[in-house]
This record gives C-alpha cells, structure tokens and sequence, in this order.
C-alpha cells in the first residue's frame, strides 16, 4: 500500500510540474486540498469583508456617476467572491461551512480590510493602491495549477482591471483639483501605503508555508518578491500624480534596477492579524448580523421551493 | 396631443408653462429612481446572501442610470445650466419630488421587497405607456427602462412569493411590511396637479388606465403568495409635492454630504 | 433549527447566437427559478450571455479520472480519422 500511496504523490508533483491542471475529481494530497481550501476561502472571505470599507462611502460618493461606479465595483466584490467561493467547494467543502469558519473568527481575511475609511480620498486609494496590490497577486493565480481556482482567477482579473482604474483616475481627479483635495489625497497615501506593502504578507524568512505552496504552484511568486515589484510599479504613479510616499528611505538602486524601500512595521501588521485593527470587530460582526439577520430569508425561500416542487408532484400525479 | 420637439434646440417649442410642467414631472421621476437607488445601495455588503446582494445591487444601478439620464433631460427643460449633480445634490429636501414609499428606510428584507414589489408594480406598467409618450426623450427613456423594471417586477414578484408562502417567521414579516407600507402605495397613482396638466395633454399616462394591470398583477402575485389584498387603508401622499416623512432628510445628509461639505468642486 | 444550505447549481451561458452554452461555474440558488435569475445577476453583468442553462450540481454524472486511460488513451492511434492523415495533391482544389 505504502508504494502505491508513494507513486500516487509522484505522479501529482510530476502533473504539477509539467504544469498540468489540476481537477475536482483527480486524486491529490490532503495537504494540497487543505492548503487550497484554506488559501482559496480566505482569498473569498476577504472580496467579502473588503466589500464594506468602500460600502462604507456609496451613500455619501460626491457625484451621480461616482456613485455608480462605486456600486458596481463594490458590487464585482461580491461576485468575485461568489466565484472563489464556488471554486473552493469544488473541494468539497461547504460554503455554509466556510462562513462559519469566517464568523468563528478561525479563518482569515485580508488584513487591509481592517483599516476605516475616513475620507472620499479612501475610495481612490484604495481602487489605486489596493486594488493594485491584488492585482500583484492575483495575475500569477491565473495559471494556478487548481483548475477551478485558476479559472475563477481569470474572470476576477478580467473585472478587476476597471477597479484600480477608475482609482486611479479618482486620485488624478482630487490632484488635479483644489488644495483642499490635493492634501486630502496625500492624507489618504500617508495612511494606506504602509498597510499595502503589509498585504502581501509576513518576509519570506518568516513564510514557512511559502517553499511548498510554490512548489505546488499555488503561488507562483514570494511575499518580497511581489513587495518589491510593487513599490518599483508605485513610485513612478505616485510621482505622476505628485504625491509624496510617505517613506525617507525611498531610493532608487541602479544596481538591482528598483527601489530600496524602508521597513514594514510588522508589530503593527501581526496586532492587526490577531484582531487589534482598528475594524476588525465592526467587519466581522457587520458580516455575521448580515448572515444572521439573513437566516430567515434563506429559510423561507427554501420551505417554498419544497412546496412548490410537492405542488408540481401532485399535480403530474 | 402636443407635437413634442425631436431634440433639445426644438425644446423651445414646447410653451414655457408646459415645459415647466415636463421639468417638475421629470424630476419628480429622476427623484424617485434616486432615492430608491439609494436605498438599495445601502443593502450592498449585507444582503441575506451573496446572490441577492448582487441582485439588490443590479437593480440598484439600473435605478441610477435611470436617474442619470432623468436629470440631464430635466437641466435641458430647466435650461438654466445646472448638471445632473446639481439637480441631484443641491436642493432641500421640500424640492424633491420623489413619492414617500420610497425613501421609506429598508428595515428588514420584508419590507425592502415590498417597497420594491409595490414601486415596481407601479413603474413598470407605467413606463410600458411612457414609452408612447409623444415627448420623445421620455419614451426613449422609458424605452430602455422598462426591460430593467420589467426584470425588478420579476424578481420582487418572486420574493413576494417566496416569503408571504414560505415559513411562518417570513410570513409574519410580510405581513407587518404591508401593514406599514401598504398606505404608500396610493400615491404612486394619484395624480398631482402638475401630472393631472400633463396627463390632459396626453404627454404622460393617465394613471386610471394603468390600475387595472397593477391590480390584475398584484391580485396574481398575492394568490401566488396566499396574501389577502389589504383593504380600506389611508393612503398617505404629499411626496411628490415636497412633503415627505422625516426619512428624507438623513438621506440627504449623506447624499449631499461631499457637495456640500465642498461646494462647487468637480470628484 | 439549522436550515441546511440552498442547493448547489451549475451553470451554462450561451454567449452568442450560434455558440454553444458553455460552463461557467455555480451559484446557490433555492429553487431553478432563482437560480436562473442568480445566473443572470452574478454571470451576465458584463453582456456575457444572452442565454442560460442552470442544472443542480447532484444531477451531473462525471467521468471517473482513473478511467481517463481506459476512456481516452484508445483514440490516440486512429490518426486516419483525421483529415491532415491524408496526401491530396496541391492541383486537387475543393477538397
């Protein structure tokens, strides 16, 4: 038994590395579903909690097309991940049962998510910033070896390029305006860069689980390496909208042709990981009022479709 | 019937008191979508589940594409230069002209959906005679949105459904949505003088017309739903001419907050 | 009382006239009617599709992966059923 268990993982790594696709039903290591369901859920928890900072100023968006723009991308979010999601229970776990992980608190979401958004400025930062830190990270997922991740993936990015888009051009739009709205961009900058480099996770000396995932080719890319491709993207953005970024140790190296960028403060990032954000409480708990308050409504649309399909029974009979 | 103008230069040709008229009936309109849309949007990030999130959202922004296209053809009749924003964001709450069922706050998924099955039931029979207008920016307008009021129909038709015939915590919650907001629907069609004026010239739809469809409807979807017809209620109005229950005015605090917080600044 | 989850469906988009439906993945739904609708609103918000399938995810039958040798493999030498098997003279048009 032991050798057939051993060829079976063999077979797997050699799909993964001849960069074959992975499906539901082909035989794969427990580790690897495990390891997906948890990377995938979380990827899906956080379009869903991240819905709510940007919810937060649909209300109050300064003009009839903004607002627009900003319910349709909060909007995407939600499909987005409804999708990863789906793809997840491709893995034969629940969605229901994901939820429940997400409100128990065990499972995790970005922790970006976790930071308020204090000002129209906020919008634009984060469809600029954010937005392009997920997209970083999101690209390389494409070509994941899970198919139906991969393949989610691809629909996401496809949306998801609009999304920094029109934050960027809120940004150009505050730059280009009045002073009040020049320094209200520069506010936001000041307090989102920092939390942006953090989101592509812990240094990669303290990433244990990254040698493995990349070599299951679930991630494709390192946590520095996506780091710095980042800030070398940033930067000149930054300088076309004449912002400052809010780093003094921001300098180009011309030998590695990037930027040397001063340290992520990861005290910070670890007490916000274990819940001490300024938000963490308000975005769970804003997400399990909506799922408990939901509770009947699931409830009542599934007693009438039992009714309904015995109706149509009796009525074939 | 009044020969409506083909375009905005030929707006002129309309007399000046019927072109105000159509400026305070199409703003009334846009209003209307506004408010609703914005009520919607509120529920985005905390539906009952993903899927209706979605839903709510879509519904959402056809209400505000609607919107759009309402104000910028009620600057051009105003021609006083104002923008769609400043329509949309510059007036006090006794301007608006939107009916009181739709500022009504969403309260719980109940009510949401029978604030939307009323409205829709109202603004998709109507917009299928709007369409005839002779006002041609109407009709065209009323041309796109009657394929979105036609899906909103649907969808709230269903949940109506769904919960006046589903478990009987639902049930019960219908019931007190209907006790609440059933007296808001009577103004959706009762003319006010400025619709009374227009019905006269055949330039919008004469809302007597439009009660046998919305009753015939209503009438299905309750069977369906096992929900008695509520009889005999006060019908409340004053909405459509600027006198509104006191939910208006937190809207429009957080409408208006950035224009008014900056005025004059272009986002 | 916990209500267990609305059902798990499957869905297909035609994204023009004369193109097949095609998956493009699933949604919850309680009942084929919202499902539909759900596909419409989570699928088609981009002018995806202009038609829609729905099935409920228990009523697929797959093939079984460690068949794939037995079902697939098979087809790999009957080359001749292909056309490019075939020599045909470059002056032969038409064919």
């Amino acid at each position: 038994m032991e050798t057939v268990e051993i060829n079976l993982e063999e077979q797997f790594q050699a799909r993964i590395d001849a960069d074959i696709s992975i499906e539901p039903k082909d035989w794969m290591p427990d580790a690897y579903r495990k390891t997906l369901v948890r990377q995938i859920s979380q990827h899906a928890h956080s379009e869903l909690v991240g819905m709510l900072p940007e919810g937060n100023w649909i209300t109050r968006a300064p003009s009839l097309k903004r607002k627009s723009i900003l319910l349709s991308k909060v909007q995407d979010e939600a499909g987005h991940g409804l999708y990863l999601y789906s793809a997840a229970e491709t893995l034969g776990t629940s969605r229901d049962q994901m939820l429940a992980d997400l409100h128990s608190g065990k499972a995790k979401y970005s922790s970006i998510f976790n930071y308020p958004t204090l000002s129209w400025a906020d919008m634009g930062t984060v469809g600029w910033l954010v937005d392009g830190a997920a997209i970083l990270n999101q690209v390389p997922l494409c070509r994941t070896s899970y198919g139906p991740y991969a393949r989610a993936m691809v629909r996401v990015c496809k949306e998801e390029s609009f999304h920094q888009r029109q934050g960027f051009e809120i940004m150009q739009t505050l730059c280009e305006g009045a002073p009040v709205q020049k320094e209200m961009a520069q506010e936001a900058l000041n307090r989102w860069w920092w939390p942006t480099l953090m989101m592509f996770g812990p240094a990669d000396a303290d990433s244990p689980n990254t040698a493995q995932s990349m070599n299951w080719r679930i991630k494709r890319f390192t946590n520095d390496e996506l780091r710095q491709k980042f800030v070398d993207m940033m930067v000149p953005q930054a300088e076309f909208l004449g912002l400052t970024v809010p780093d003094p140790e921001l300098q180009w190296n011309e030998t590695k042709k990037g930027y040397d960028f001063g340290g992520v403060n990861w005290e910070e990032f670890w007490n916000v990981v274990k819940g001490n954000g300024m938000c963490n409480k308000d975005r769970l708990g804003a997400r399990v009022k909506a799922h408990e308050e939901g509770a009947w409504v699931r409830e009542a649309a599934s007693a009438h479709a039992k009714k309904r399909a015995r109706k149509m029974a009796t009525q074939a009979a | 019937m009044q020969v409506a103008p083909s375009d905005t230069s030929a707006l002129n040709a309309y007399p000046p008191e019927l072109r105000q008229l159509l400026f305070q009936y199409v703003l009334q309109l846009a209003d209307t979508s506004l408010i609703l849309g914005h009520r919607l949007s509120e529920w985005c990030g905390h539906g009952p589940v993903l899927e209706q999130d979605l839903a709510m959202a879509n519904i959402g922004l056809d209400l505000l594409g609607e919107t759009r296209s309402l104000y910028q053809y009620a600057a051009e009749l105003e021609g006083q230069g104002r923008t769609e924003d400043d329509l949309a964001f510059l007036r006090i709450a006794t301007q608006y002209r939107n009916p009181l069922l739709v500022e009504q706050p969403n309260g719980d998924f109940a009510d949401t959906i029978t604030r939307q099955f009323l409205f829709d039931n109202f603004h998709y029979h109507c917009l299928v005679q709007l369409r005839a207008s002779a006002d041609e920016r109407l009709a065209a307008i009323a041309e796109k949105a009657v394929k979105e009021a036609a899906y909103h129909l649907k969808w709230s038709s269903e949940w109506i459904i769904r919960l006046g015939d589903g478990t009987e915590e639902s049930r019960q919650r219908l019931d007190k949505a209907l006790a609440s907001l059933w007296r808001y629907s009577g103004e959706l069609t009762t003319p006010t003088a400025t619709e009374k004026a227009l019905q006269a010239t055949g330039l919008i739809p004469d809302y007597a017309a439009l009660l046998p469809k919305m009753e015939a409807h209503l009438a299905h979807v309750f069977e369906e739903a096992t929900l008695p017809v509520p009889q005999g209620v006060f019908m409340m109005t004053g909405g459509k001419e600027g006198r509104h229950t006191e939910h208006l005015g937190y809207i429009l605090a957080e409408l208006q907050y950035m224009q008014r917080t900056y005025p004059g600044l272009t986002w | 009382m916990t209500q267990s989850e609305w059902p798990l469906w499957e869905v297909f988009i035609r994204s023009k006239q004369g193109l097949d439906h095609k998956h493009v993945g699933s949604l919850h739904a309680a009942d084929a009617t919202m499902a539909i609708q759900n596909a419409r609103d989570v699928y088609t918000r981009r002018q995806e599709g202009i038609s829609i399938w729905v099935v409920e995810s228990t009523h697929v039958h797959a093939s079984n992966p460690d068949d794939a040798e037995a079902f697939f493999d098979p087809a790999n030498d009957k080359v001749y059923r292909h056309p490019t098997f075939y020599d045909v003279p470059d002056s032969i048009k038409h064919m």
